[in-house]
């Protein structure tokens, strides 16, 4: 069983300046910073190396990391301009009981990470609610269509911080 | 000779009795032969991740409960045991030992209305009525712990809500020895009967590598053949402690990995469960389970995934904290919303009365695919 | 008629008024679409099962619509899935009558403030008869919200038009 470190450095290794950095000063859990268009080659080779085998993707998550600028909007509210998103991913090996955390990041604006449903198929509805929830889109996805909103919702993604809900939908007033 | 037939688009749900609350599937016939199975979710979306955000964290466990209301125990549970990971903190031996008496019975009552209800859509109503008849002991027996039948809000960060009943170890021995006999009931009348048998047996196979790749998890991936269950393989709690099998599908009316399978597996899971239930009644240690309840709760920094093995397989939550009161992020992994999703595979090629054995017998919780 | 079995030595005829006998006709046999939603459905299940037997007023599951006399909205209405309700609802013949089970389809619930997706209130696109309040309400609750709407039926009238 590897440590965190160890396939931090076999990655380096491998993959150069794909690999942004460690982040291990956090108390419970560490992760690897990996760059968001390199991240489903790093997947596979998570997956198909012999020695690490992380043969399960336990969970995929969309984070709006709100680390962007408040600025005032038309109506009176705030909303963040600039800043990132991020994609968590936590791997498991079944066979050498290792666990590990991925992240990447992408600009707010227009967030583009690579798809990773060919590695895992256990991605494809994840990544879907990650592109529902926070609007990450996900080049080489086959399917990527909005999941638990309805298919015709125009008011944005409403997980991000700055999400405002709409007055009406269809004709139904949505607020309480 | 091979008749063409035309293609054929049928709507399924998302008011459809055997779709186990409001789940719509798409799907694509070539004949009567299935081709392909588009589902379509989110018709019970509530929002739990939003309302995360703006809650503290012991605020969130009423909502947990309401995501998979089959298993809100175990939601709950698993909450706590995610938010003490990143708070650091130890809870008593009888708090544990209290959750995990209550985590079985929520196994065994969930297992109890997948089963009555998986009879139900075969065709089967007295196991329905059976089923239903033993859960409300169950449930009588959360009632006298925490005062609610369905959603209980009784474990806590830190602890738990109440303390047990004085009568609940009593009825509690009671009830394990009221239901052993019943499980071999359920077996004369449904799992070796011939017709349920031909309805599940070879129908909706999941090999083991398909079922890892997709994430499948709990009794599904046990009954594909792989032996992993999180209360042995990744122990959390006091699950080390106590002495049980893992169940795992033998194929032994068909083929490893069908739905006569993933039926049967539960079946056995809740023998587990009793014989759980009894160790830790045995050895119930004396405490006090407010003790550790935290009065502020503001983890610092950092970020947590931490899972359980829910009924229905593993249930995850990803928490990120900024040190505030409520929670930054909380991502939930639901093992119905990762289930589903292997719909497809599992019913192309099948008939299309088939579709109703395949999906409940995965055994999904709406609540908890949508949240 | 239980009641008046065996009591008459020939034939007899019972005089009663048209409102009362169609009253009582409607409100002893109200099927219920079967038809859940959320976590409600459960405790509707179980009012429905061994333990409470929801049978003995009447009332059984109807997997159809166009078969049913009331529908229970058993749980949260999502914004995604109300509009399906309602064509539920006028897919309905009359006489139709509503229930609304638990506070989520009462007023939106314990979801009301930031549940972006939720229906707060299955009233804003179907008419209800009885409210039941709770989360979840126990199966009493829901028969004595069952009896309230019969108690309603009682009382309806063909000739003038309900208030």
């Amino acid at each position: 069983m590897k440590t965190i470190e160890e396939i931090f450095n076999l990655l380096k290794e491998k993959f150069g300046d794909a690999i942004i950095e460690l982040v291990s000063n956090r108390p419970v859990e560490s992760f690897i910073v990996i760059a968001p268009l390199e991240i489903d080659k790093v997947c596979l080779f998570l997956r198909d190396n012999e020695e690490l085998s992380f043969d399960n993707l336990m969970i995929l998550s969309g984070v709006d990391d709100a680390n962007g600028k408040n600025v005032p909007d038309e109506d009176g509210g705030t909303k963040i301009e600039g800043g990132t998103v991020s994609v968590y991913y936590h791997l498991e090996s079944t066979k050498f009981r290792n666990k590990i955390a991925l992240k990447v990041s992408a600009l707010r604006e227009n967030p583009e990470v690579n798809s990773v449903e060919s590695v895992w198929r256990h991605a494809d509805w994840h990544e879907r609610e990650a592109y529902d929830m926070i609007g990450i889109k996900f080049l080489n996805h086959p399917d990527l269509r909005r999941i638990l909103m309805p298919y015709d919702w125009e008011a944005g993604y409403p997980l991000r911080k700055d999400y405002k809900n709409p007055e009406f939908y269809q004709g139904m007033k949505v607020p309480y | 000779m091979a008749l063409k037939t035309e293609q054929m688009v049928l709507n399924m749900g998302p008011q459809h009795p055997s779709t186990h609350g409001v789940l719509r599937l798409e799907l694509e016939l070539e004949g009567e032969i299935i081709t392909k199975v588009t589902p379509h979710i989110g018709y019970l979306h509530r929002c739990f991740e939003k309302h995360t955000e703006a809650m503290t964290y012991p605020q969130v466990i009423p909502y947990t409960d309401r995501m998979d209301y089959l298993a809100s125990m175990y939601n709950e549970f698993g909450y706590a045991v995610a938010v003490e990971r990143l708070l650091g903190i130890q809870v008593p031996e009888r708090v544990d030992f209290i959750r995990v008496i209550m985590g079985e019975f929520q196994r065994i009552a969930s297992h109890l209305v997948a089963i009555g209800t998986y009879g139900l859509d075969i065709g089967a109503f007295t196991p329905f009525l059976y089923c239903f008849r033993d859960r409300e002991r169950i449930l009588s027996l959360f009632e006298m712990t925490c005062g609610a039948r369905l959603l209980y809000n009784y474990i806590w960060v830190g602890g738990l809500s109440h303390d047990l009943h004085p009568d609940f170890v009593r009825s509690a021995k009671e009830f394990v020895t009221y239901f052993r006999p019943k499980i071999k009931e359920l077996n004369d009348l449904l799992t070796n009967n011939k017709i349920f048998i031909d309805r599940t047996a070879n129908i909706g196979i999941l090999p083991k590598e398909t079922a890892i790749n997709y994430g499948i998890s709990g009794p599904n991936l046990r009954a594909s053949g792989f032996k992993w269950d999180l209360r042995k393989d990744d122990p959390y709690s006091i699950y080390n402690k106590f002495d049980f099998d893992i169940p795992v599908g033998q194929g032994s009316m068909g083929t490893v990995g069908d739905c006569w399978d993933r039926y049967y597996v539960r079946i056995l899971e809740m023998e587990e469960s009793l014989k759980i239930i009894e160790q830790a009644l045995e050895i119930l240690p004396e405490g006090d389970v407010t003790s550790a309840i935290p009065k502020r709760i503001k983890p610092p920094v950092g970020q947590v995934y931490s899972r359980v093995e829910n009924p229905r397989g593993e249930l995850g939550y990803f928490i990120i904290s900024n040190g505030q009161v409520n929670p930054f992020r909380i991502k939930v992994r639901g093992p119905s919303f990762v289930h589903l999703g292997v719909m497809n595979e599992l019913c192309k090629g099948h008939m299309v009365a088939d579709i109703i054995a395949i999906l409940g017998s995965i055994d999904i919780v709406l609540g908890e695919v949508d949240r | 008629m239980g009641l008046l079995d065996k009591q008459f030595a020939t034939d007899s005829i019972v005089v009663t008024k048209v409102d009362d006998l169609l009253n009582w006709a409607r409100l002893s046999s109200l099927w219920q679409m079967g038809f859940g939603l959320a976590c409600c459905a459960i405790e509707m299940m179980a009012t429905s099962a061994s333990h409470y037997d929801f049978d003995r007023f009447g009332v059984i599951p109807r997997p159809s619509p166009r078969q049913s006399d009331v529908i229970i909205i058993s749980g949260t209405v999502t914004l995604k899935m109300a509009l399906r309700i309602k064509r539920l609802y006028e897919q309905m013949p009359d006489p139709k009558y509503v229930i609304s089970m638990g506070s989520c389809s009462n007023c939106g619930g314990p979801y009301w403030e930031h549940g972006y997706h939720v229906l707060k209130g299955v009233d804003r696109v179907i008419p209800v008869d009885v409210y039941v309040p709770g989360c979840p309400p126990r199966p009493e609750a829901l028969l004595e919200g069952l009896l309230k709407l019969q108690e309603k039926i009682r009382n309806e009238s063909l000739v003038k038009k309900s208030a």
